[in-house]
């Protein structure tokens, strides 16, 4: 070992090149990966099965582009109205009151259980159960209304939906409101700040960035679970796609219209996603990373 | 200004308070001393009432603190005026608890505008100010974490010192920073002490207590073990425990 003789320390350092080590066996998986990948496109291109002249034909079609609007409409109705009932259900959960707490805690077990599709049978025959639904001061009287006009079918799958949706966005709020640390309630009340002020800028922010993913979860899931709402004959995508293929017969291009939609809709909420986040990881991490937008602009102004 | 008397306080089977009684003048530092598990924290967030009292009275300029006294019952007061008592006594906590989310100027100046509900512009360049007046002018738009534990710690008395308290309670405020970095924390204390800031300091910091306590109290097992002007309790301690327990710290 001659490694530190005098004439070896004499040579300068800065001179020295770092040369990487090479990965001969990640170059081979990457060349079997693509020549899959190339195989499966080519496959979609070819195999007249998927008959791409249909697909197109009925991507922006009438009838499909108003299904859409409807699937956006249950997706949209059901995750705010979800959502504004899972506040509530969230604060009781965590509230002192044991009555409070159980009322919530029963209710999220409940419509957790039930399945989707169950639930929106049962609300769409609650004309079936009670003939009418009345308002009034409890027990007393009050003004009543016929169910059956109360209650659309468009108006069973909503609440079905939004229902359904607040026991998990519930439970999704109660998670983010526990992860804030105990010390942060403290500080903000020892400094007198108001409670609903306590609440509102100092624990919800801080809750948003362990709320955020899973309620992305959940409107995603959402978004395709309103294709469920197909057996209540309500023309949304899934349910108007079944229509066309039943008189035309071409049923892989029709379903795969409704699947690109789906899979378009998903993108742009996952987009919407990695923007709230990134909203809410200010003071979380020292410095945000840059978009994958600021990365590409400063890749060509390179 | 402060008086104590008899405060008892449970957490379960647990007695950390024993009939604690203490009282303090306005302008005064007071520093509590005592081994870990002696209720000197528990003692202080009594005083703001983070944790209730079960027995006895605080009282904070002649105010009782968390209670309405009609008779010889104690009513428990809403949250919204014990809110309200709060934000007339500054708390400094050994883990600093600043908002990450939000920046040092902002930290400062949230209480003042939403609990006392002064102007934002105003609240603003005072809260500028405190921030200069700890040394960390320049770094009014950093967040916490972007600060050193030293810095997020000075922000937190700048964050008490806004709302212009009558009293600042320290919860062992350096315990929790590097030992290069405390110097920098008890500067600021002994400029307050000298601004004539009521204080009760929990810590275990010898030499501050020395240099700018008016009265230093010493606390094992729930009790006050002796009270009195630094040179005698630190010098002179008249009990056994306070000895063993000075003989340890000092060393």
């Amino acid at each position: 070992m001659t490694v530190l003789t005098p004439q070896r320390r004499e040579e300068n350092v800065d001179d020295l090149v770092v040369v990487p080590a090479r990965h001969p066996w990640r170059w081979a998986g990457t060349a079997l990966v693509l020549v899959l990948l190339a195989q499966f496109v080519h496959g979609l291109v070819t195999n007249p099965g998927w008959d791409w002249e249909t697909f197109f034909g009925y991507f922006l079609e009438e009838s499909v582009v108003e299904a859409l609007g409807l699937t956006l409409l249950l997706t949209l109705g059901g995750a705010v109205l979800g959502f504004l009932g899972g506040i509530p259900l969230a604060a009781m959960r965590l509230s002192p009151d044991p009555v409070l707490s159980t009322v919530s805690w029963a209710y999220i077990w409940v419509f957790r259980s039930v399945p989707l599709l169950v639930q929106l049978l049962f609300w769409a025959n609650l004309g079936y159960l009670y003939d009418s639904l009345q308002i009034g001061i409890p027990f007393g009287p009050g003004v009543s209304f016929p169910t059956v006009s109360l209650i659309s079918t468009f108006g069973a799958a909503l609440l079905g939906l939004a229902l359904h949706e607040a026991a998990f966005a519930g439970e999704i709020i109660r998670a983010g409101l526990l992860s804030v640390d105990q010390g942060q309630h403290e500080a903000a009340s020892a400094l007198g700040i108001p409670k609903w002020r306590q609440f509102r800028r100092i624990v919800l922010p801080q809750a948003m960035r362990a709320i955020l993913p899973n309620a992305a979860n959940l409107l995603v899931n959402l978004l395709k679970s309103t294709s469920i709402v197909y057996i209540l004959a309500i023309g949304e995508l899934f349910y108007q796609v079944q229509v066309i293929y039943g008189r035309n017969g071409r049923v892989v291009p029709l379903l795969m219209v409704a699947t690109v939609w789906y899979v378009i809709l998903t993108a742009l909420l996952s987009i919407l996603q990695y923007y709230t986040e990134r909203h809410f990881a200010r003071g979380a991490v020292r410095t945000l990373p840059p978009t994958p937008f600021q990365k590409l602009k400063a890749a060509i102004g390179r | 200004m402060i008086e104590i008397t008899g405060v008892h306080k449970s957490f379960g089977k647990a007695h950390v308070l024993r009939g604690v009684s203490l009282s303090a003048k306005a302008g005064t530092v007071t520093v509590v001393l005592g081994p870990s598990g002696s209720g000197k924290s528990t003692l202080l967030r009594c005083i703001n009432h983070l944790e209730k009292v079960d027995s006895g009275r605080v009282r904070v300029d002649g105010e009782l603190i968390g209670y309405r006294q009609a008779g010889n019952r104690l009513h428990e007061l809403s949250e919204r005026q014990i809110l309200r008592q709060r934000a007339g006594i500054g708390f400094v906590f050994q883990n600093f608890n600043l908002f990450p989310h939000l920046t040092a100027v902002e930290n400062i100046a949230e209480a003042p505008i939403s609990a006392q509900g002064r102007p934002r512009a105003q609240v603003y360049e005072r809260a500028r100010e405190l921030l200069t007046s700890v040394g960390l002018g320049d770094r009014a738009d950093a967040y916490p974490r972007q600060l050193s534990g030293g810095q997020q710690q000075r922000v937190a008395i700048a964050r008490a010192l806004a709302l212009e308290p009558k009293l600042i309670l320290f919860d062992e405020p350096t315990s929790a920073l590097d030992p290069e970095l405390v110097g920098e924390v008890l500067d600021v204390l002994r400029d307050l002490a000298a601004g004539g800031t009521t204080m009760i300091v929990v810590t275990h910091e010898i030499g501050f207590a020395r240099e700018a306590a008016d009265t230093v109290v010493f606390m094992d097992e729930g009790r006050i073990v002796e009270q009195g002007a630094p040179a005698q309790v630190l010098d002179h301690p008249r009990h056994e425990r306070t000895r063993a327990f000075l003989s340890k710290v000092l060393v």
